[in-house]
């Protein structure tokens, strides 16, 4: 089985007991105010992590390319409001012109 | 509210076609693509997954991520629980669409039944839009050849940010943004892809464990 395949299947298991936990355990086990600080703000760190990695990385190498641009574009346009796909094809849009013109 | 409902799932299948396209460009085969949406279904751990396999990661560190990510669609389940009073298979089924946009659709209303209503709606909708452009955005994505030349390279972080971006309420997370990206780009040439990511973990226990 490749490293691929092991991501998608283990990921969905896991993803599924998550849920499944949810609904099945006794709230006070979960409902602790030390807990749900530190849950808020896991995906903020992992969300901008992977922002920052996928921006900035090439390989485990640091660089500034096309995707910065877009990236810049994008946060513009969440700054204003955009909705998601203008956003996304702001970034996309950039990113292109960058990459193809120059 | 069924209108809100699907509303808020044909939007947010919008996201699934650019999840789609991401996991075509991370390497993820359409197969692969589409059974990710189908079984993990949760839109962050997705984007995690392929973010972090396409950048030559380990398997475990991708599953790790995403599990943590997946983490709070438990205490939606919390939350669900009393109100959905299910068991056995359809606890199952409710357990899959517990997600972000079916809980808060349903706790956004006023009374028991539109609040059942409002989860199933929201989730079933989510579900059947979510899946039908992964489907189409990794289909576009493998007739494209190199993701740059689309600009799909950017594409997938301003996802990203759609993601992190509604989550920024107030200063300390704003700070916590920056120290993660910061220990994230510090790592990423000392460590092998992916460990950068879940390191970030510890800021945010360091961060919330005082008030």
């Amino acid at each position: 089985m490749t490293p691929i395949w092991i991501a998608v299947i283990g990921a969905s298991v896991t993803a599924f007991l998550n849920k499944y936990v949810g609904h099945s355990v006794p709230e006070r086990w979960l409902n602790k105010p030390r807990f749900m600080r530190i849950n808020t703000l896991v995906p903020i760190v992992l969300l901008s992590a992977l922002v920052a990695v996928q921006s900035f990385a090439d390989k485990k190498e640091l660089v500034i390319d096309q995707r910065a641009a877009g990236v810049a574009v994008a946060l513009v346009l969440l700054k204003y409001k955009a909705p998601f796909p203008i956003v996304v094809i702001g970034a996309a849009i950039t990113s292109a012109a960058i990459y193809n013109w120059f | 509210m069924d209108r809100t409902g699907i509303s808020v799932a044909f939007t947010v299948g919008l996201y699934g076609a650019a999840f789609g396209a991401a996991a075509v460009t991370a390497g993820f085969s359409i197969l692969q693509s589409c059974l990710l949406s189908i079984l993990l279904f949760s839109g962050a751990s997705q984007f995690a997954v392929v973010g972090i396999m396409g950048a030559g990661g380990s398997a475990l560190s991708a599953i790790a991520t995403a599990t943590l990510l997946g983490f709070r669609n438990a205490l939606y389940g919390l939350q669900m629980a009393p109100i959905l009073k299910v068991t056995g298979l359809n606890r199952l089924l409710a357990a899959q669409i517990t997600i972000d946009e079916s809980t808060a659709v349903s706790t956004l209303q006023d009374n028991e039944a539109d609040r059942k209503r409002g989860f199933y709606v929201t989730g079933v909708g989510v579900y059947v839009f979510w899946n039908l452009f992964t489907f189409l955005g990794a289909l576009g994505a493998s007739a494209i050849g190199n993701p740059s030349v689309w600009g799909l390279d950017a594409a997938v972080p301003a996802a990203f940010c759609g993601l992190v971006w509604p989550r920024l309420k107030n200063k300390l997370q704003f700070i916590v943004c920056g120290l993660a990206i910061a220990l994230a780009l510090l790592l990423t040439p000392l460590t092998p892809a992916g460990v950068p990511i879940i390191t970030t973990v510890l800021l945010a226990v360091i961060f919330g464990w005082k008030k």
